[in-house]
């Protein structure tokens, strides 16, 4: 419960030609990835030549970073295996992390759920923050048109438009808007050639950093206030439109909450509605615990919970944030409250 | 959820302590997970049992009965031998839960 020695698993993805390329090879240039190793589709495309010092065999090569580069052969499974079992043997040097790029029309859950959930791989890597690219020029098209994109921007924790200098502001400042609703606990960083990307920002600030985690939280419940729930500004209503039928919200408990009247509420949503549940972050007052619980899923995936060492701000309400697609955020809320009330009777009923 | 969890050593999330000192013993815990659960289970007609302290059998008042190691698990029988889901935002099951709990 208290964190983990396992090695971070940075998921980065975007859709085609959205620049997740263009970011690795930043990434992989900079001295902050020493100590990491990058699963990629191929190395051709993100033309290592330059950075390269010398191939481990043809599947792995070492660049002069100390950044390790693999190719991914298949099954990602079978390749982070692999790649554990030839770190400990000594065949490639130490790696404290490992960056993993997505093919551009991946659905990227099933890639969240291999590390959360593989028996061997679970038990030696984390997840760690999912980063999505989101190009400022074709991404408010993309996302009206294929549901990966949709579902890419949803489940990251960092969101990078790209492009920008090749946008008009306006349609920048749209597309930002559209993403904040899409995913408002997701830091939006805009970015392009001339701006620096922060590698720490975006790939190692998280709940499992001990100087992050409370950061990281606030950033969550920040979403609140950027009101999510609140109207579109750029016109667009359209249902079929595929974000549309996709909302965050954030429930909140003002009495403290039973953990394990939680876990079966949660438990059971999410055997039933995963599907449908992008992404959940939540930040608990639990019964017995001065301390606050954090818990984040993607749809049927429950990370172990993990303790703040204190509240982020003043408020002890719990609260969790959403995104979901086509769930009602009034009846999740008066289920969980009647879930709760299975540990506390007396506790109020939410109508 | 992965039947490997227990060979592995790994807990499942629901079953993670939530008190920093873990107040109540893990068996205790276990068997107040079990009486909750079966709160919400008698809506379906299903009851769940610890079983050893390391599973979970999950009955049905015909005699159908199914071990099953998590909570995740048990929700995943009770679909299977009910033949429809089992959904905590059901109208009629808040409803009894805001009425009986």
């Amino acid at each position: 419960m208290e964190g983990s020695a396992a090695t971070p698993v940075n998921i980065v993805t975007g859709f085609l030609g959205s620049g997740k390329t263009s970011l690795l090879q930043r990434l992989l240039a900079s001295p902050r990835l020493a100590d990491s190793a990058v699963l990629v589709n191929e190395f051709g495309a993100v033309g290592l030549d330059h950075h390269l010092l010398r191939r481990i065999d043809g599947d792995v090569v070492l660049l002069q970073s100390g950044c390790l580069c693999c190719t991914i052969r298949g099954d990602l499974g079978a390749a982070i295996r692999d790649l554990h079992s030839r770190r400990e043997r000594g065949e490639v040097p130490y790696f404290r992390r490992l960056v993993i790029e997505t093919t551009g029309l991946a659905d990227p859950v099933p890639i969240l759920a291999t590390i959360m959930a593989e028996p061997v791989v679970r038990h030696h890597f984390r997840l760690g923050n999912v980063v999505t690219t989101v190009d400022a020029v074709n991404g408010a098209g993309h996302l009206e048109r294929q549901p990966e994109s949709v579902k890419q921007a949803a489940v990251a924790d960092r969101l990078l438009i790209t492009k920008t200098d090749l946008a008009p502001a306006a349609a920048v400042a749209a597309l930002r808007r559209r993403l904040e609703r899409l995913n408002p606990a997701a830091p939006l960083i805009e970015s392009d050639p001339a701006r620096r990307v922060d590698p720490e920002f975006l790939l190692a600030t998280d709940l499992f950093d001990a100087a992050g985690k409370s950061a990281e939280v606030r950033q969550w419940l920040a979403a609140e206030l950027r009101r999510p729930g609140a109207p579109s500004h750029d016109g667009h209503h359209d249902v079929d439109r595929h974000d549309a039928r996709i909302r965050a919200f954030c429930l909140r408990h003002e009495q403290p909450l039973d953990w394990t009247a939680f876990g079966i509420w949660l438990s059971m949503l999410l055997n039933r509605h995963g599907e449908n549940v992008l992404r959940v972050k939540g930040l608990l007052n639990v019964r017995d615990s001065e301390r606050p619980l954090v818990v984040h899923g993607v749809q049927h995936l429950v990370h172990p919970p993990i303790h703040l060492d204190r509240w982020p701000d003043a408020d002890r309400t719990s609260r969790l944030v959403f995104i979901v697609r086509d769930l009602d955020r009034a009846r999740l809320q008066r289920s969980l409250a009647a879930f709760n009330r299975i540990a506390n009777p007396a506790a109020a009923i939410v109508r | 959820m992965c039947g490997l969890c227990g060979m592995l050593g790994g807990e499942h999330w629901t079953e993670e302590a939530a008190g920093a000192g873990a107040s109540a013993p893990r068996r205790a815990e276990r068997l107040r997970r079990v009486g909750f659960a079966n709160t919400v289970l008698v809506h379906y007609g299903l009851r769940l049992d610890d079983w050893q302290g390391s599973s979970y059998v999950l009955s049905s008042r015909t005699g159908r009965s199914e071990i099953v190691a998590t909570l995740v698990d048990a929700w995943q029988a009770a679909e299977r031998m009910l033949g429809r889901g089992c959904d905590p935002l059901e109208p009629a099951l808040i409803e009894r839960l805001e009425r009986e709990a």
